[in-house]
C-alpha cells in the first residue's frame, strides 16, 4: 500500500491539530477530534479501476480509512447488498428506492462491524491488549466478536435491560459483559470515566475519531453500487448522529477525489419520537440540542445526549435534507412493512428509518421522482421482543393430510 | 461545603495529574469559579465567553446532568459528587 494520507487529528471546533494518538477531545475547547487527511496525495492514484480490482469488503477503500498498512481486525467486514426495493416503491409511490442492507453485515449483522474493524485495527497498532465499549447492544456484539477473532481481551458495557438477542449476541463471544443499572447515557458517562482510568482502547471513547471513520465505508459502497453515482437523497437513523455526518463526509470525499459527480445529495435523519433531540432541533430551527431522557423501543437509537447532534443538525441543514420522528407503533409497523415487501427483517432502528422516510415522502420533504437510499443498520432477529406480539403465529395441526386439507380449504387454496 | 470533583483526562494537566479534587462551593457556578482559583485555566476550558458551560462539556451532580437540574445555579451540599465529562463519546 502507498503511504498513508492521514495527516493528524483535528479539532472540529477550534482547528487545533494533534498527533495520531488514542485521544478524542481537544485539550483546549473539549471539541471532538476528527481524522484529517491530505487528499492531494491520492491524486491520480485512487481510481475506480483500483477499487474494483480489490476484494468486496469495506477495505477496498482503505486509503480513506485511518489505519497504517493492512487491517489486522475485520478484514472481511462490510460490502453489504444495495437492494433496489421495487415492491416498496409501489407501496410508497416513489420512483427509485434502494435499501442499503447492513442487517447482513459480517460478522455480527449490524453496521457496527465497520466501525469496530477500524477501531480495533487501530487499537492493535497502538499496542492495546484490551478493547472496550459503551453500547446499546450492536456495538457490544461487534466488539466482542471482532476482539475474539483478533485474540484481544474485551469489556463491553451495556444498559442492564437490553433485548435478549443483543445480550446473548455479545456474551456468546466470551467477552466480559457488564450491565449497568441505567440508560445508555449513564453507561456512556461511566465509560468516559473508566476510559480515563484504565489503559484500554474504548472504541467509542478514546479511539472514537478512528472508529467513527469506519462509517464512511457504508457511503462509499452505496456510491459504487449505484454505478459510481451519489444518490439524490439518503435517510439515516440517528442516535449520536455520527453516521449522518460520516455518510456526508464519504460523499464529499468521493467528489473531491473525482470518483463521483456532485449530485447535490440531501441527508435526512430519522429518530423515534421517544428519543428525538436531534430531530427536534432541526424542526425547531435551532442548533442547540437539548438532552432528553430516552424512552423508546428503538433502544439502539436511545441516546438522549447525542455527541454528534450538533454536527448532524448542520449536515442535514446544509445538505438540504430534513429530520423526522415516529412513534413506537409506527416503528413496528414499518419493520413489518419492510419485511413483508422486501424480505428484509431489520431491527427497530430500521423501522425508524423506513417509517420516517414514509412520513417525509407524505409531507413532500422527500420527492417521489428522485433516487432515495434508506440505510438499514441492524438485524431484526436481535430485537424480536419489539414485534413478537404483532407477528402471525403458526397454526398448529397434527401431521395429518386430512387436517391440512381442512386448513387449506378454509384458506381457499385450490 | 466540600465537594469532590472528578477531573477528566484532558484537564488533568491543570490539576497536576489529580483525577479528583475537593472544592468548596454552594452551587455549580461557584464551584467552577473556585476550581479556577485553585487550578488556573480550568474555567476557560469548561465555559464559553459568556460563562455558559460549553457545548461539549457535561457536568454531573451525583450522576444527574446539570442541564436537567438548574444548570450553573444547581445547588450543592456537603458530600456531593461532581463529575466533569467530555460530551464526545459513544453512539452510532
Amino acid at each position: 500500500m502507498s503511504e498513508s494520507i492521514v495527516r493528524a487529528l483535528k479539532c472540529r471546533e477550534c482547528g487545533q491539530e494533534y498527533a495520531i494518538e488514542p485521544t478524542h477531545v481537544c485539550e483546549f475547547c473539549f471539541g471532538p477530534l476528527e481524522v484529517a487527511y491530505d487528499y492531494e496525495k491520492l491524486e491520480g492514484k485512487f481510481t475506480r479501476e483500483l477499487i474494483e480490482s480489490r476484494p468486496q469488503t469495506m477495505w477496498r477503500y482503505k486509503e480513506l480509512l485511518p489505519i497504517d498498512g493492512e487491517p489486522t481486525v475485520g478484514a472481511q467486514n462490510g460490502f453489504t447488498p444495495l437492494v433496489r426495493a421495487k415492491n416498496l416503491e409501489k407501496v410508497l409511490g416513489v420512483k427509485e428506492l434502494y435499501i442499503k442492507n447492513d442487517s447482513v453485515c459480517y460478522p455480527t449483522l449490524s453496521f457496527k462491524d465497520r466501525v469496530v474493524s477500524v477501531a480495533l485495527s487501530k487499537a492493535v497498532e497502538f499496542g492495546f491488549k484490551t478493547v472496550a465499549c459503551a453500547s446499546t447492544g450492536n456495538l457490544a456484539g461487534s466488539v466482542a466478536a471482532n476482539a475474539a477473532a483478533a485474540g484481544l481481551e474485551s469489556y463491553v458495557f451495556i444498559p442492564h435491560d437490553l433485548e435478549q438477542g443483543k445480550v446473548l449476541g455479545a456474551g456468546v463471544f466470551g467477552t466480559n459483559i457488564i450491565g449497568i443499572k441505567g440508560k445508555y447515557d449513564d453507561v456512556n458517562r461511566l465509560c468516559s470515566e473508566v476510559a480515563g482510568k484504565y489503559g484500554w482502547a474504548f472504541v467509542n471513547v478514546n479511539v472514537r475519531p478512528f472508529y467513527a471513520e469506519g462509517s464512511k465505508s457504508l457511503g462509499y459502497e452505496v456510491m459504487e453500487q449505484l454505478g459510481w453515482k451519489a444518490p439524490k437523497h439518503v435517510v439515516v437513523p440517528m442516535a449520536s448522529g455520527s453516521l449522518c455526518t460520516k455518510v456526508d463526509k464519504s460523499i464529499k470525499e468521493f467528489i473531491k477525489l473525482g470518483l463521483v459527480e456532485d449530485n447535490g445529495t440531501a441527508i435526512y435523519g430519522a429518530q423515534a419520537t421517544g428519543c428525538s433531540p436531534i430531530t427536534k432541533s432541526v424542526k425547531d430551527g435551532t442548533d442547540m440540542i437539548h438532552p432528553v431522557h430516552a424512552d423508546t423501543i428503538a433502544k439502539s437509537l436511545a441516546i438522549g445526549n447525542p455527541a454528534d447532534g450538533y454536527y448532524a443538525n448542520r449536515v442535514i441543514k446544509e445538505s438540504g435534507g430534513w429530520a423526522e420522528d415516529i412513534s413506537d407503533d409506527e416503528v413496528v409497523a414499518a419493520m413489518k412493512l419492510l419485511a413483508e415487501t422486501e424480505g428484509i427483517f431489520a431491527e427497530t432502528a430500521g423501522g425508524v428509518t423506513l417509517g420516517c422516510a414514509q412520513k417525509l415522502i407524505e409531507s413532500g420533504k422527500l420527492p417521489r421522482d428522485e433516487s432515495i437510499v434508506l440505510c438499514i443498520t441492524g438485524n431484526g432477529l436481535k430485537t424480536i421482543e419489539a414485534v413478537a406480539d404483532r407477528i402471525t403465529k403458526p397454526r398448529i395441526i397434527n401431521a395429518s393430510l386430512k387436517e391440512f386439507d381442512v386448513l387449506a380449504e378454509a384458506d381457499g387454496v385450490k | 461545603m466540600s465537594i469532590n470533583v472528578r477531573i477528566p483526562t484532558p484537564l488533568r494537566k491543570l490539576t497536576d495529574g489529580a483525577d479528583e479534587v475537593a472544592i468548596e462551593a454552594a452551587n455549580v457556578g461557584e464551584l467552577i469559579d473556585n476550581l479556577e482559583a485553585a487550578h488556573a485555566g480550568l474555567k476557560e476550558r469548561l465555559c464559553d465567553e459568556a460563562g455558559e458551560i460549553r457545548r461539549f462539556v457535561n457536568v454531573y451532580v451525583n450522576d444527574e446532568d446539570v442541564r436537567f437540574l438548574d444548570g450553573r445555579k444547581t445547588t450543592l451540599k456537603d458530600g456531593d459528587e461532581v463529575s466533569i465529562v467530555p460530551a464526545i463519546a459513544g453512539g452510532k
